[in-house]
């Protein structure tokens, strides 16, 4: 399993890379779409076969396709690079390199070894997702819900002046 | 180790080659009963009755003039073919076609995975079918490639939503995911009875998601040209063209295995017989509706596009709701 998904992880690296780098929209998103894949494929080794399945049906299959659509629509070419901010160019990269860090940090502090790694992975098939999403977290659940709803009616609105 | 991999690899190989034999026999299953429909003969010169049309067809595609136009984003314009292509290939590998079958200690599973979560897996990969469809259109740079591929994306995305909520109420009866647990659950009764509704909304469903008449509104020929795939020509083509068929036969296959009790079926007489017969009868449920396909095909005129997305949303979509919400109420009721 380990040289899958140091290859798996690897192509998510660099996907991503290719997201920030690329000049035409499409490409990027594209670029997006592999990332998204390849992260389902490293739950898929982590034994989280929904959750897998899911990221691709969610991410990959719905709101990739939106953003596919919507660059297909405004018919975005190449990009043309703005006058870059100086500010950006002389604090980007060392608050990225702190913003790795503190994420590295955090994330060796919760799993120490090796073990505790593999212990602490949860049960992840569709009925334990199911039970913790309605049992556990039924008011945030709920309250997501009621808050895209209201996004989705509040960007009707304002797409729709007349209604 | 190595054996299982090969045993592997020619299962795979096994139904792969299955498949690619059945697409190009639906082909001609197509044309034979379309024409019969429009009291024509159709192909009946290369081979009896047609038979060998395939083959010709298929030599006379690759060996074509490949014309790539110049305006193209040639990355994505050869991507796009490959992903609509295998694509279509991939959802069939967890499709099971019969019983699990022993033979002198070792199992055969007439399957290639069974994951636990089947049925999502191939709406998983049928949703990620939408970008070989809006890649080719994009990325043709041609006005008539750009309306197909938008019209389709926006079809497929919109019927997604029916083809999932039409199976919601038979994943609730089996309780499980996996498709091999589903066809098992309906030893009884065939879900199709119990599930009627859902059964008419995967139906609909599937068909404007594989894009064909009356919802082949993607290349609609008489306002399209082609739709999204007007500039290719070729094997390009042809990967189109197959992956059309062999998301005709993976949806198909759901139907069989979601509604239809799969493989289930009398079984009767020797041991040889019986193990075979499983496998028969699914094949037997599954040209069934390819057939039915063809003959809708063969009937219905096509929706105009308002028409289409209307139908979807305000008709399917609620429908597919309330079958939801209806099968749930009575499962707590029967369970309280």
């Amino acid at each position: 399993m380990a040289p899958l998904f140091y290859i798996f992880a690897a192509l998510a690296i660099l996907a991503a890379l290719s997201v920030v780098l690329q000049r035409t929209p499409v490409y990027s998103a594209l670029s997006l779409i592999v990332v998204l894949c390849s992260l389902a494929v490293v739950y898929l080794l982590l034994g989280a076969e929904f959750l897998a399945v899911v990221q691709v049906i969610i991410y990959a299959g719905a709101i990739m396709v939106l953003f596919v659509l919507v660059i297909m629509l405004l018919n975005a070419r190449q990009e043309t690079p703005s006058d870059r901010s100086r500010l950006a160019r002389w604090l980007g990269a060392p608050l990225l390199l702190i913003f790795l860090g503190e994420l590295l940090f955090a994330v060796w502090e919760r799993f120490p070894s090796a073990a505790t790694r593999a212990a602490a992975l949860p049960d992840a098939g569709p009925r334990a997702v199911g039970t913790v999403l309605f049992r556990n977290y039924v008011l945030p659940f709920e309250v997501t819900s009621v808050l895209i709803l209201v996004a989705v009616l509040g960007a009707v609105v304002l797409a729709k002046k007349r209604l | 180790m190595t054996l299982l991999l090969l045993a592997i690899l020619a299962k795979v190989g096994v139904v792969l080659l299955v498949l690619l034999t059945t697409i190009a026999y639906a082909v001609w299953l197509e044309r034979k009963v379309v024409a019969r429909i429009q009291s024509r003969w159709g192909p009946y010169l290369v081979g009896p009755h047609g038979l060998l049309q395939p083959v010709a067809d298929a030599l006379k595609i690759f060996f074509k003039e490949d014309i790539v136009p110049t305006e193209v984003d040639r990355v994505i314009y050869w991507l796009a073919p490959f992903l609509a292509f295998s694509l279509a290939l991939l959802s069939i590998s967890v499709i099971p076609f019969g019983e699990s079958l022993t033979i002198g200690g070792a199992t055969i599973h007439f399957q290639i995975t069974d994951l636990n979560v089947g049925l999502l897996f191939v709406f998983a990969v049928t949703s990620l079918g939408v970008y070989g469809v809006a890649l080719a259109g994009w990325s043709s740079n041609s006005k008539y490639p750009l309306l197909g591929g938008l019209r389709s994306s926006a079809q497929m995305i919109s019927y997604e939503l029916s083809l999932g909520l039409g199976v919601v109420g038979v994943v609730m009866l089996a309780g499980s995911l996996s498709l091999r647990e589903i066809v098992e659950h309906q030893r009884g009764l065939w879900n199709v009875f119990v599930q009627p509704v859902g059964f008419l909304i995967y139906f609909t469903a599937a068909v404007a998601e594989t894009n064909r008449v009356p919802f082949d509104l993607p290349e609609g020929e008489s306002e399209l040209v082609g739709g999204f795939h007007t500039e290719y020509s070729s094997f390009k083509f042809a990967m189109f063209f197959m992956a059309e068929y062999a998301n005709i036969v993976t949806v198909s296959c759901l139907a069989t295995l979601l509604f239809f009790g799969g493989w289930l079926g009398p079984v009767f007489g020797p041991s040889l017989l019986r193990a075979l017969l499983p496998v028969f009868w699914f094949c037997l449920k599954v040209f069934c509706f390819l057939f039915l396909y063809i003959w809708i095909r063969g009937t219905l005129p096509r929706f105009r596009y308002d028409q289409l997305m209307a139908f979807g949303w305000r008709f399917l979509l609620p429908l597919g709701l309330l079958n939801v919400l209806v099968t749930s109420l009575i499962l707590a009721w029967r369970s309280a």
